[in-house]
């Protein structure tokens, strides 16, 4: 069996996995970056919208290469057609671009092979290898042959599927209310706005929103995602989108370019995203945002944090539980007030009736909020409908 | 033995059903998914599937 070696092999050549790979490279680490499909960034299973802020704090400078769509806002809107708009004049940290990811993506793993990490395509991990109860590496299928990647270092990178974290036996297994199913349509001849994002909430997508992300030339991103447990019998995604495509004159004359899955996950984090001799970063490690299930800046983030803790470790040879818990404390310092929140958010929001909702939006819009974002929309609701944020009202 | 039956008409291949799976019991290889013995049949899969791709045997 054909065996490489080398200081840290990264699983999955998603933002997480190449800002990893990219630091762990800088930091002088001999790295590998393995990615199971033939093409980083494709197919894709996202709806492409960022914010903007988080870019320059993780080193990534904005291009026009992987810009889409340079969004003015974003509509919150009601089933019953209440509208609250953020301008980006109010939602600057909120509002941002709409992505290609397979260009984005492609321009983050060529960031870490510049850096010098080796990238492996069509490399699917299969097992983490153990020697003395130590990981020491892990087996692979590349191109169709049985391999061995043999490190001092697992960085898992593998998203929402998380399975290298299991097979190292740390447990990322979901609540079923800690899981979205989401379905989303490419789709053509449609009428929206061309530079807002759109999000609905309510009984149209059950725990969950339904989104229309514009790409250009009258193409958008709509899709949606329902909470696990509201979930009933397969296929429930596609039928409140369909459903919700039918009854939008807006989009029932459209027509889909491509059809695509995804899950995300929505609760805080994982209990602790390090073990001795691995590490799990964004999806993988469950971080991501609980109410919005954007994780691409949270990927980013801690793929940073995990290159650069581990090229700490890398100066002393130590990447124990503890030598690595560093990443676990910079994730935590950054993140995680505003995941527990947000995770708050999101389970009452799951419990809330079209009519509550329609009045929470004609608040929010209604009222002065200076600076629009999840938790100043927050304190708005704790002013008006303490009820709804009970339970985390310290938070706010 | 397998006890999910994969209808590959519909299956996206997002791999929502591996990230789900309370035993980690499935693998999505390219575009086949394999479920391995740790599989119990409990359903999360069947229920969360966006395009209802997946059924019991």
């Amino acid at each position: 069996m054909k065996t490489y070696q080398c200081d840290v092999v990264v699983v999955g050549a998603g933002p997480g996995g190449s800002m990893a790979a990219r630091y762990c490279a800088e930091g002088g680490m001999d790295t590998i970056l393995i990615e199971k499909k033939a093409e980083i960034g494709a197919p894709l299973r996202c709806a492409e919208g960022v914010s903007k802020k988080w870019l320059e704090e993780v080193g990534i400078t904005p291009d026009p290469v992987w810009i889409r769509g340079d969004m003015k806002g974003a509509v919150i809107k009601s089933p019953q057609g209440t509208t609250f708009q953020l301008d980006e004049s109010k939602a600057g940290a909120e509002v941002g671009y709409v992505l290609e990811r397979h260009l984005f993506d492609k321009a983050l793993a060529r960031d870490a092979a510049e850096a010098g990490a080796k990238i492996m395509l069509r490399t699917s991990a299969t097992a983490v290898i153990r020697e003395e109860g130590k990981i020491v590496g892990i087996k692979a299928r590349s191109m169709g042959e049985d391999i061995e990647i043999r490190a001092k270092v697992v960085v898992a990178a593998d998203g929402y599927e998380s399975q290298v974290g299991r097979w190292a036996g740390i447990d990322t297994t979901l609540k079923l209310s800690d899981i979205d199913s989401c379905i989303q349509y490419r789709m053509c001849n449609i009428d929206v706005l061309p530079d807002y994002c759109e999000f609905v909430i309510g009984s149209v997508a059950p725990g969950g929103y339904v989104w229309i992300f514009p790409k250009g030339n009258g193409i958008a991103n709509v899709g949606i995602s329902v909470a696990g447990q509201l979930c009933t019998k397969g296929a429930d995604a596609k039928y409140y989108l369909d459903k919700f495509i039918a009854e939008d004159p807006r989009l029932n004359k459209g027509q889909c370019l491509e059809i695509m899955g995804g899950f995300v996950s929505t609760c805080p984090g994982l209990d602790c995203a390090v073990d001795d001799n691995i590490v799990l970063v964004g999806d993988a490690a469950r971080i991501i945002d609980p109410i919005t299930g954007g994780g691409i800046c949270h990927a980013c983030r801690t793929g940073m944090y995990a290159g650069k803790v581990l090229s700490e470790c890398f100066k002393t040879g130590d990447y124990s539980k503890k030598a690595l818990m560093p990443y676990e404390k910079m994730w935590r310092d950054r993140m995680e007030d505003k995941l527990f929140r947000n995770w708050m958010a999101k389970e009452k929001l799951a419990t809330l009736d079209d009519e509550t909702i329609d009045e929470l939006i004609k608040m929010i819009a209604s009222a002065d909020i200076k600076e629009v974002n999840v938790y100043n929309l927050l304190k708005a609701v704790k002013e008006k409908f303490p009820k709804v944020v009970e339970g985390f009202e310290d938070l706010i | 033995m397998c006890l999910m039956k994969v209808n590959y008409d519909k299956c996206l291949h997002c791999g929502g059903c591996v990230g789900s799976c309370p035993k980690n019991a499935i693998f999505l290889n390219d575009y086949v998914l394999e479920f391995n013995d740790d599989c119990n049949g409990c359903g999360r899969c069947v229920k969360l599937c966006p395009v209802a791709a997946l059924s019991k045997e």
